[in-house]
């Protein structure tokens, strides 16, 4: 009993970080509405990190990262925030008409070396800390950045596109059709972006949710163009998770087992820093019958 | 547009079967029935007719019909779920809509008459349109019915959709 107790202790530590995790596990949110009327003022929405979706059965998603992006573009805070012990609960006023963008974005690193000790070490933490919290005599360091970016839509009324713009910083999906505008059976088309621009021959997997009551996971996988663009018929309606990620940023191996993949040399940093990056993008999209 | 929808639905305000209607000549006579249901918990449904072209834009919004009694605005809330129409042009209307919505209705047979020379048959151009008639009804489900026709009107017809389950027979009466 001790024991499990323990390694729960240890779980849950770990998942502070989790933005900054592999994951092997799935971050989402789940908004309890995508499409409203103006007579709405409010929606809720669940965070959670688990392998089923859309369930809340392993841990919270933390709401450190949290951005909220409102229809003209500034930044709406959260309100009745709760953390518990399997998933993070907020509420978004929808004070204006338009699209709505509900994201968790995480820009960190990742280090291990081998300490003075000899035993191996890792961190994560902010680029800012690094100098500060790797020893200078480090051996066998290896720092990794990681940006993760998870996130939903909401639309009050008739959708616009503000708050859909791009950061320019890591991978990001850019919707052709309006992510508020998908539709059972009707094709959607959109485009990933590398550091703002196309992400060509990227792999996209598209997950449906109700994976406790079914048997497969039954993966829909896409594959980006040259221009980055890929598109999806909806075979059903209800919640989709949709993932892509770079330099192992899903379910990659660790940093410190992992060799270089082809696709890591693609995602090193803008600045020309030798330095490996892991991205990863996961979307909760809602498609209507 | 909105304005000029205004004057198309005669006797729309009312809530009675529009036997009572003006007996007028009607290029575009549109029939439908709302069917009595056999469940626990009824809701009025929240009824939408439109015209749309063969790439499913709204050529005309003819009718909604949603709940008007309930204070600041709570029916407008329920509009969402007459999916098909909100998507395809309810979101961007302001409601109420002068001309187009209307109290809920209860069970039983309507008509709505569209008159030669007024809008949206004036405006018209000639092509392949679709009506469509979409319901939803809270706690209950959503059918849509669509019924194909070409414009202006060559010969007289009756044209016919028949729902299983939120609408009864959808008749378009068209006459040249």
């Amino acid at each position: 009993m001790k024991v499990s107790i323990t390694n729960r202790v240890r779980v849950a530590a770990l998942f502070i970080f989790l933005p900054l995790a592999a994951q092997a596990h799935k971050a989402f949110f789940v908004p309890s509405s995508t499409v409203l009327t103006e007579s709405d003022h409010e929606i809720t929405v669940d965070a959670a990190v688990s392998n089923d979706l859309f369930y809340f059965n392993h841990a919270p998603l933390r709401l450190d990262d949290l951005q909220i992006t409102a229809p003209d573009g500034s930044a709406l805070a959260p309100e009745h925030v709760l953390t518990g012990s399997f998933r993070s609960v907020f509420d978004v006023p929808l004070p204006q008409a338009g699209t709505y963008r509900v994201a968790s974005v995480s820009n960190g690193v990742f280090a291990n070396w081998q300490g003075a000790d000899g035993k191996p070490h890792r961190w994560r933490g902010s680029e800012a800390d690094l100098g500060t919290e790797v020893p200078g005599d480090a051996v066998n360091l290896r720092v990794t950045q990681v940006v993760n970016r998870v996130e939903t839509f909401v639309t009050v009324g008739k959708p616009n596109r503000t708050a859909l713009a791009p950061s320019g910083n890591g991978l990001e999906l850019l919707p052709l059709t309006h992510p508020n505008d998908l539709v059972v059976g009707e094709a959607a088309n959109f485009k990933l972006l590398l550091d703002g621009k196309p992400a060509a021959g990227l792999d996209v997997t598209i997950i449906a949710g109700g994976t406790r009551y079914r048997d497969q996971q039954n993966e829909i996988r896409a594959r980006t163009n040259a221009d980055g663009q890929f598109t999806i018929t909806w075979p059903q309606a209800g919640l989709y998770w949709l993932n892509a990620s770079l330099g192992g940023g899903r379910e990659g191996p660790e940093p410190d087992e992992a060799p270089a993949r082809g696709q890591q040399a693609a995602a090193r940093s803008p600045a020309g820093e030798a330095r490996p990056r892991r991205l990863s993008y996961s979307a909760t999209l809602e498609v209507l019958p | 547009m909105r304005a000029s929808l205004s004057i198309v639905l005669c006797g729309l305000g009312s809530l009675g079967p529009l036997a009572a209607a003006p007996a007028r000549a009607a290029d575009l006579d549109i029939r439908l029935q709302i069917p009595q249901l056999d469940v626990a918990e009824y809701h009025r449904p929240y009824v939408a007719a439109w015209l749309e072209r063969p790439d499913q834009s709204v050529a005309a919004n003819l009718a909604v019909w949603y709940d008007l009694r309930k204070r600041d605005h709570e029916g407008e809330k329920y509009l969402k779920d007459l999916r098909q129409w909100w998507r395809r042009s309810g979101r961007d209307l302001q409601m109420p809509a002068d001309g187009i919505s209307g109290a809920t209705r209860a069970v039983g047979d309507y008509e709505l008459k569209f008159v030669p020379g007024e809008a949206p048959l004036a405006a018209l151009p000639a092509g392949d349109y679709q009506l469509v008639v979409e319901a939803a009804r809270e706690s209950g489900g959503r059918e849509l019915l669509k019924i194909p026709f070409s414009w202006p009107v060559q010969k007289a017809s009756a044209l016919q959709a028949q729902g299983n389950s939120e609408l009864g027979t959808v008749t378009l009466a068209l006459r040249p």
